[in-house]
């Protein structure tokens, strides 16, 4: 049984941001609860009192706007994985999405709570750091972008005031150029936690070079990382060999992992090293 | 907090009960008698607790009950019994997949839910859309090997349904 708590069921954004502000001392969102119930069964956190956000109309569905490819805050895993933008114009993060848990989680888990619940290994959280995504949130008085880079703070610990909402994750349309990979070493195929995970995205120019690179990484941090330096070691480079292993021993030198049940801190380190190096080649 | 006077409707059949917001729909169901929803880990690992939520198979142990008004709820009674089984219940009985029978129920949602999706699953989408189902007594051999066949004799599944 899951210990008692209020549980406010707005009808609608305005309303459910109202009382997210009202109840910014005790309360929290609850969307698709696959991470929210395991962790008041727990006893992870305590609120006094839940907001349910799961099917509030304007949290829904995947669109374009200005550029940006725009999921809304209430999209499930399962619809990223249905969905004909994200598979033409963000593939890597469809990836992602196929090996996300389970297909019963998945029904029910969203991205932006993928990303609230801040795990170190948030399947969702690499793909989106590669293609430089925005978080939207939004309270009463308004709307903020965060780079997703700078979203997370540490274990469980973002910059996500208790009154604010994940109201959408923006996607920059990637060029045409651009090509991107998405990785997970994990104990079983499926309904597992990572440990690691990661995504690689190049960006070429015209001589076939890497114009700009992108390296992030999840399991290996107190939050999913980009690894800047192995980022650097690529960029205005030919994506030889040697380049190429070079940036995956730079990318594994950024990781700061630990022991845990699922691997030791020196095994993480040395599969991230060969992760990035297949993922580049 | 007070409970308060919601409306299921589960397998057709429209329930008003009073439940307090902490009730997960797993636990809704099982006092209302569909017991044929099983509670596995509720964790959300272990999917015998799999129901239909509006055409999607969901762990029901991480759905709070007040989340599920409105919504239409299936569990595996609901698509077929003893008597009238559903041909997915059929053919995991005829080819061997039931053994303890714990897992069954959220085995039998999860492959709905794929072949009204899909009605001619490779033997790899099948073992996908059940991999959220745990089978502790191993079957799974037998258990993908039933939902293959049924897979075979798609139109029976739409007759039986009809």
């Amino acid at each position: 049984m899951l210990p008692e708590f209020e549980l406010l069921m707005p009808r609608a954004l305005p309303e459910a941001l109202e009382m997210l502000a009202g109840r910014a001392s005790d309360g929290m969102p609850i969307a698709g609860g696959t991470n929210v119930i395991p962790d008041l069964r727990g006893g992870r956190y305590r609120p006094a009192c839940l907001v349910n956000v799961a099917g509030l109309p304007e949290l829904r569905g995947i669109r374009w706007e200005d550029g940006f490819l725009v999921i809304g805050g209430g999209v499930t895993i399962a619809e990223v994985l249905e969905d004909p933008l994200v598979a033409q114009f963000a593939p890597v993060l469809r990836e992602a999405a196929r090996v996300l848990a389970s297909p019963l989680i998945r029904n029910r888990a969203t991205v932006a709570g993928n990303l609230a619940n801040a795990s170190p290994a948030a399947d969702m959280a690499p793909p989106l750091l590669v293609l430089d995504a925005e978080v939207e949130l939004t309270s009463r008085e308004g709307s903020r972008q965060v780079p997703l880079k700078d979203f997370f703070v540490h274990v469980r610990r973002t910059v996500r005031q208790p009154h604010e909402l994940i109201t959408a994750v923006r996607v920059p349309l990637p060029p045409e150029s651009s090509r991107a990979r998405f990785f997970k070493v994990a104990l079983r195929k499926a309904d597992a936690i990572a440990v690691i995970n990661g995504a690689v995205r190049v960006d070429l120019a015209e001589d076939g070079r890497c114009r700009a690179a992108r390296i992030a990484l999840g399991a290996v941090a107190p939050t999913p990382i980009r690894a800047y330096e192995a980022e650097k070691a690529l960029e205005g480079q030919p994506l030889t060999p040697d380049v190429i292993a070079g940036a995956a021993r730079l990318a594994a030198e950024a990781t700061r992992p630990i022991d845990d049940l699922r691997g030791s801190a020196a095994y993480r380190r040395a599969v991230t090293e060969v992760m990035v190096r297949r993922a580049l080649e | 907090m007070e409970p308060k006077l919601i409306t299921l409707k589960i397998n057709g059949r429209t329930h008003q009960v009073a439940l307090k917001p902490n009730v997960t729909l797993l636990y809704a169901l099982r006092d209302l008698g569909y017991t044929d929803v099983k509670n596995g880990c509720e964790k959300g690992d272990c999917g015998a607790c799999a129901v239909l939520m509006d055409g999607r198979a969901v762990n029901s142990c991480l759905v709070l009950a007040w989340q599920a008004e409105g919504a239409e709820i299936v569990t595996a009674a609901g698509l077929g019994t003893a008597d009238r089984p559903h041909p997915i219940q059929e053919a995991l009985a005829d080819s061997g997949g039931v053994q303890c029978g714990f897992c069954i129920p959220g085995i039998v949602v999860a492959a709905k839910a794929l072949l009204d999706r899909n009605p001619h699953p490779t033997e790899e989408e099948i073992r996908e859309a059940i991999s959220g189902n745990l089978c502790r007594c191993t079957g799974y051999g037998l258990i993908v090997e039933g939902i293959r066949r049924i897979t075979e004799s798609a139109e029976s599944v739409e007759s039986a349904e009809s």
